[in-house]
């Protein structure tokens, strides 16, 4: 049945992890031979769990795949290599001690005798460096090479293991721009030589620049595929950006004070050498939710490290009601009144062995209240903890259960309920609810919404558009570290505008996101 | 009382059994040297090598001959290291308690299993005879020279065998496709797997050439460095081969000097404890002040390093 127009054919995919979540939903994949194809779609819109079954790594629920018109069964990584697919992964999968040519041949190394034929190694890698045109050098080890070379030695391993199809898995996320510009010449040369790209991004430039071609994906399902030349930067970023379910959420208007979050001209450039915070300013008022709208990784996760001490930032400050609290240790922070919700709830937010209420009360243990000399006054923490369970509505047998074994949206009524009980000045929520179920999310949102009417700051980061534009009272869009947009009110945006923001089409003028230093 | 000991370190008996005493640690040494580098961390040394040096003694009492003694020592040191990979590869347990295992079930179950087959307790003194003790060579040439003949000629077979390792273990893991992917597993497994290495089949290879080694260095002891076997026979030597391991840097070279190290301190221990105003119990303890002192250095040299390649990231 297959078409010798395409290499890849994937028809229906299904992908339904073991705990319920569909990542992909009836998708169709078309590649054709010798085409730069690109793979866009947000995080979490279901590209990687699409490729990872390319590759083998895991194995689609329903659907087919077809390969070069035939039908395969892509159980393991090596199988997929077999069919000629290879992949660079995000992160490298390389042995940084070994040099170039031995992570080159590394599973199919030429003998002689007993010996590694080391020579021949180096042979080799000099021989596909040159007829690729990538240059690296054999006999540097990897941990001395810089990071676009590494990915030029992952590219000429998959091509020296007969890969004819490659899967680049956001190649430019970790490339400076002379190292990108590299990298897209050596692409265009590898596609005039019969190769074909699959080139996983979502960055919008970088796709018009080197594509043929592109499928967009949101929410799990495909948003179809067009001709790179025949669609405009506003369409792909409607297409990516987007609401299927339009959420309200009922709010009075926000009557915002004072300053209590003061951030100003924060910077940090991470271990890749990439400006994650780029003079960062922005102020949250007591009274208001402010949100922080954008594409994954364009800094909101710095941001949260920097106001929490998990990271140090390079230059910059950072006040809570007038204090600094750069350097200040967690639990001095949380003294002044911060609270926190984190983005990975079982590594930052509970202990997963301890049981509910231990989890409940690990901020506010030393409390004169629930402690009789050397010993807790357990009645007291007992107390606590069953009110705290009540007002938050957490199902579970007691107080004495295991918090890990409870659902996620379980988990994270514990977390909020000790976060927003502790009478919070600034609540920082980190994607407060990702991966959980509709009853929880409700739940968690109204608390936002009735905390800050209260008179507490709010500081809301989400990933998740419909969260981040119907909660925020005032929105700000991240883009490369920076912010691109500010709206001082989020009821006249729409999805198409902030598409634009995100994907770093348009950016306002300096003085208009000045404003949300509110001086 | 300097001088004294001073003399005696300058005496070619003196180097010679620094060379003697070396040998068992560096058999075990080098098994945790090829361990470590396919990223399992064997510490069942110490327990295999004590049920090696009974099987050593056992074989070679039953067939009257010591190289089929060490030979069996071998077989079961290959299988005991496999028991454990067994444990910590397939079955998923922790493998420091495997290895914990391994040591604590050598303790009781070698007294035991000597019981069982011979009905002697606790050594096997009545059962060797010279004839089947590892025999000692006499290096033809080397022989007649003085000094250095007296130092290195007329030792065992198995002490020779043990620094031609070095250059051997060596070889094995920077020369050969083996050693490349034992180094790559123990480096980074996803890298290696994801070019369709065996994670788990490199490392039960890994565990079975460190099977090998304390084989060896069980025999060793057993059959030639006590002439017996007994339940105090290997005292600490695979816990000392991890620590001259560590110093090592996991390289077989640098290893083989630590182990040397080692050696002199127990040599040095050994001659000096005779000598009067010399207090005998700190001479005693010296072999492990030198262990804490180089794992010290180690542990310094490693954050260095560590610093050095953070600061190359950013």
């Amino acid at each position: 049945m297959g078409n010798n127009e395409y290499v890849v054919q994937m028809q229906g995919i299904t992908k339904v992890y073991p705990n319920g979540v569909a990542a992909n939903q009836g998708v169709d994949f078309h590649v054709k031979r010798g085409e730069i194809h690109a793979l866009m779609g947000e995080n979490g819109a279901g590209k990687s769990t699409l490729m990872k079954m390319l590759f083998g790594l895991e194995q689609p629920t329903e659907g087919e795949i077809i390969v070069n018109g035939e039908v395969v069964s892509l159980t393991s990584p090596t199988v997929a290599i077999s069919k000629g697919i290879g992949m660079v992964h995000q992160h490298f999968m390389l042995v940084p001690s070994l040099t170039v040519a031995e992570n080159m041949v590394l599973g199919m190394e030429p003998k002689k005798g007993v010996f590694i034929d080391y020579k021949k190694a180096v042979q080799i890698t000099e021989e596909y460096a040159k007829k690729y045109n990538l240059h690296v050098d054999p006999n540097a080890k990897i941990i001395d090479i810089p990071v676009g070379m590494k990915q030029k030695v992952e590219i000429l391993k998959a091509l020296v293991r007969g890969a004819k199809i490659l899967i680049l898995d956001e190649p430019t996320a970790v490339l400076t721009t002379q190292e990108t510009a590299e990298l897209f010449k050596e692409l265009v040369s590898l596609k005039e030589q019969g190769y074909t790209i699959i080139f996983i991004s979502h960055k919008l430039k970088e796709i018009k620049q080197i594509t043929d071609r592109l499928t967009i994906m949101r929410g799990g399902k495909s948003m179809g595929v067009y001709e790179t030349a025949g669609i405009t930067e506003q369409d792909i970023s409607r297409l990516m950006v987007g609401r299927d379910v339009i959420l309200t959420v009922e709010k009075e208007k926000a009557q915002p004070t004072d300053v209590v979050l003061k951030v100003r001209d924060l910077e940090y450039t991470d271990s890749w050498n990439r400006k994650m915070l780029d003079k960062l300013s922005f102020s949250v008022r007591k009274g208001e939710i402010l949100g922080i709208a954008g594409v994954e990784g364009n800094g909101q996760r710095e941001l949260v490290e920097m106001l929490f001490h998990l990271n140090t930032p390079d230059a910059g400050s950072v006040t809570v009601n007038g204090k600094n609290i750069l350097g200040m240790p967690q639990r001095k922070i949380r003294e002044l009144g911060v609270s926190l919700i984190p983005e990975d709830r079982m590594v930052y937010g509970i202990a997963a062995s301890g049981t509910i209420e231990e989890n409940m009360i690990s901020d506010r243990f030393d409390k004169k209240k629930f402690n009789k000399g050397m010993l807790f006054n357990m009645n007291a923490i007992h107390k606590e903890s069953n009110e705290l369970i009540a007002d938050y509505k957490v199902l579970c047998k007691s107080y004495k259960q295991e918090i890990g074994m409870l659902s996620g949206g379980n988990i994270q009524k514990v977390v909020v309920a000790r976060e927003f009980s502790s009478d919070p000045k600034l609540i920082i929520a980190d994607q407060p609810t990702r991966g959980i179920d509709v009853g929880a999310t409700e739940f968690i949102r109204k608390k936002l919404v009735e905390l800050s009417r209260e008179g507490a700051a709010v500081l809301l980061v989400s990933a998740d558009l419909n969260e981040v534009m119907e909660l925020s009272d005032s929105l700000v869009v991240f883009y490369n570290g920076n912010i691109a947009a500010y709206f001082e009110d989020t009821s006249v945006l729409n999805d198409e505008i902030m598409g634009e923001y995100m994907l770093g089409l348009k950016r306002q003028s300096d003085e208009e996101i000045r404003r949300v230093c509110h001086e | 009382m300097f001088e004294q000991i001073i003399t005696m370190v300058f005496q070619t008996d003196f180097a010679f059994s620094i060379f003697r005493i070396t040998a068992p640690i560096l058999f075990a040494a080098l098994a945790a040297v090829v361990a470590e580098k396919a990223g399992v961390v064997n510490i069942g040394l110490e327990g295999i090598m004590l049920i090696c040096g009974l099987f050593g003694t056992l074989f070679s009492f039953w067939t009257q001959s010591w190289f089929i003694g060490v030979l069996g020592a071998i077989v079961v040191g290959i299988l005991l290291a496999l028991m454990i990979g067994f444990f910590a590869l397939k079955l998923h347990t922790d493998i420091i308690l495997a290895g914990i295992a391994v040591n604590t079930m050598s303790a009781g179950g070698t007294i035991f299993l000597l019981y069982l087959f011979t009905g002697e307790r606790g050594n096997t003194a009545s059962l060797t005879s010279s004839n089947i003790l590892i025999p000692t060579i006499k290096i033809p040439g080397l022989h007649q020279i003085p000094i250095l003949g007296d130092i290195f000629s007329g030792h065992a077979v198995l002490t020779y065998v043990a620094f031609l390792l070095v250059f051997l273990i060596w070889v094995l893991l920077y020369k050969t496709s083996i050693g490349l992917q034992i180094r790559a597993v123990g480096e980074n497994a996803h890298a290696a797997e994801s070019v369709g290495v065996s994670v788990i089949k490199i490392q039960y290879i890994a565990l079975a050439i460190s099977g090998i080694l304390c084989g060896m260095g069980g025999a060793f002891m057993s059959m030639y460095y006590s002439q017996s076997w007994n339940t105090g026979l290997v005292a600490g030597r695979g816990f000392i081969a991890l620590a001259a391991q560590a110093m090592g840097r996991g390289e077989p070279v640098g290893t083989m000097f630590s182990s040397l190290l080692f050696g002199f301190a127990q040599a040095l221990r050994t001659k000096v404890s005779g000598v009067q105003g010399v207090s005998s119990n700190l001479i005693s303890a010296m072999p492990y002040l030198v262990t804490i002192i180089g794992l010290v250095l180690y542990a310094a040299s490693t954050m260095k390093k560590v610093k050095k390649i953070k600061n190359k990231d950013k």
